[in-house]
């Protein structure tokens, strides 16, 4: 018997191109799967407003509904913004197993931002060696999402999902 | 780019459609929102968002050191993301925007609102402030800029989330937090750049002086609901904390858009006119 595979599974199942550990269900941006007139549509949401790996998740949505037989296209949530807290444990632990360090708890504010001029303090451990002697190289590494960082015993750099 | 077949290999396979930003977003202007007026805020918007990504992205392989190369490509990243939504809301906020501001765009023009008002509309018909249109100069300069930039967006975003206009709300929503990181990164530098060495201190000094006679119409622009006052407490903390004073020169009082602004078109723009049935 041939297990029965629903879009919302093919659909959380697509891989963020950036970060291929991620599923996007993982990664919190699959908001929802729905059959519409007899098509499936698939409502994402950006990580950042610029994210150019949203065009490849859009088009990979697409053609593994369609390898699936379903015809499907993708609609946009802006609303609620999407927060690094809705990256999954199971997503977490993935970023780990592949060198990246997770996202501790997002910043809630009240009122104006505060300026920030000290590095922001982060616990966080080498996702290698799992020291916590680490430093902060860049709040900007190479995507948008996340920031640079090295291990002061392993000696390694390794990137941290930023927390928004 | 093709002009003449869909079949074209991409990066992701096939020619993909053009990418709607706002695919599926409800965008009727709620009751009460003067859809003008909401256009021209977001075109506003958008347009700063876009002239100050293209002016960061000439850094790219230009910066001090790599680090800060990727840093300043990402907030130009982010930047070029805001103008996009921004753009996109102002053109499906009023239907007649790119018909009236890009008179000149091609018959059977493929290009999406967002690409037909970046890509071929002429400079008088941009609504961005000088501050973002001038020339980097050097990176205390640009340093300078994107702190004082992002410290007045970030004030006026904080507002707009309460806009009445829930795609505008959301577009802000997300950029507040996307701001908060340029704003502390820039900031950051500043402090760094003031109290480094003589040479470092020199240049941002002359930086912020060069900047200042256009940072009053900046201020104004993004002075909503009080705004303003935020972000000069936000800019006196910075300024406090780096021992650096307001240069004391006058607004400046010239017309509406730079030289460098037109310059800037001309680079941005030149493949899309030169290609206007293009396919990307």
């Amino acid at each position: 018997m041939t297990p029965t595979v629903t879009p919302a599974e093919i659909a959380g199942a697509v891989r963020d191109p950036e970060m291929p550990m991620l599923t996007l269900a993982d990664l919190g941006v699959l908001r929802g799967v729905e059959e519409r007139d007899g098509e499936v549509v698939v409502t994402l949401t950006p990580t950042y407003s610029g994210c150019p790996a949203m065009a490849a998740m859009r088009d990979d949505v697409v053609r593994d509904l369609a390898a699936a037989g379903w015809t499907a296209r993708v609609e946009v949530a802006l609303a609620p913004a999407w927060s690094s807290d809705w990256i999954t444990e199971r997503g977490r632990a993935a970023l780990r197993e592949h060198g990246v360090s997770a996202p501790g708890p997002a910043p809630a504010h009240e009122g104006p931002v505060p300026l920030r001029l000290l590095p922001t303090a982060r616990a966080l451990r080498c996702p290698r060696c799992g020291s916590a002697h680490t430093q902060l190289t860049s709040e900007y590494a190479a995507t948008a999402c996340t920031a640079l960082y090295r291990c002061r015993d392993c000696g390694e750099p390794f990137p941290h999902v930023k927390e928004v | 780019m093709s002009e003449t077949s869909a079949e074209t290999p991409w990066a992701f396979g096939a020619a993909p459609d053009p990418e709607d930003v706002l695919a599926g977003v409800d965008t009727r202007v709620p009751e009460g929102v003067d859809a003008t007026g909401l256009a021209e805020l977001c075109l506003a918007l958008g347009d700063d968002a876009l002239v100050l990504a293209h002016r960061l992205s000439e850094w790219c392989s230009n910066a001090p050191d790599l680090e800060d190369d990727i840093a300043l490509a990402n907030v130009a990243l982010d930047l070029l993301g805001q103008a996009r939504l921004l753009l996109a809301r102002a053109a499906a906020a009023d239907p007649g925007l790119v018909g009236r501001l890009v008179p000149g765009l091609p018959a059977g023009s493929p290009a999406l609102p967002e690409d037909a008002l970046a890509f071929f509309r002429d400079p008088d018909a941009w609504h961005c402030a000088r501050f973002v249109e001038v020339e980097n100069g050097d990176f205390a300069h640009t340093i300078a800029r994107l702190a004082v930039f992002a410290t007045v967006r970030l004030a006026a975003f904080q507002r707009l989330v309460e806009h009445p206009d829930p795609v505008l709300a959301a577009v802000a929503a997300k950029a507040v937090k996307e701001l908060a990181y340029h704003r502390d990164h820039a900031g950051r530098w500043f402090l760094v750049l003031a109290q480094g060495t003589e040479e470092s201190r020199r240049r941002l000094l002359e930086g912020l002086r060069a900047l200042w006679p256009l940072h009053d119409e900046l201020a104004r622009a993004y002075d909503l609901d009080g705004a303003r006052a935020e972000a000069e407490v936000v800019l006196d903390q910075l300024l406090a904390v780096s021992t650096v004073e307001r240069p004391a020169v006058a607004p400046y009082d010239g017309p509406r858009h730079t030289d460098d602004l037109t310059r800037l078109l001309a680079e941005m723009q030149s493949v899309a006119r030169a290609h206007p049935l293009g396919v990307w």
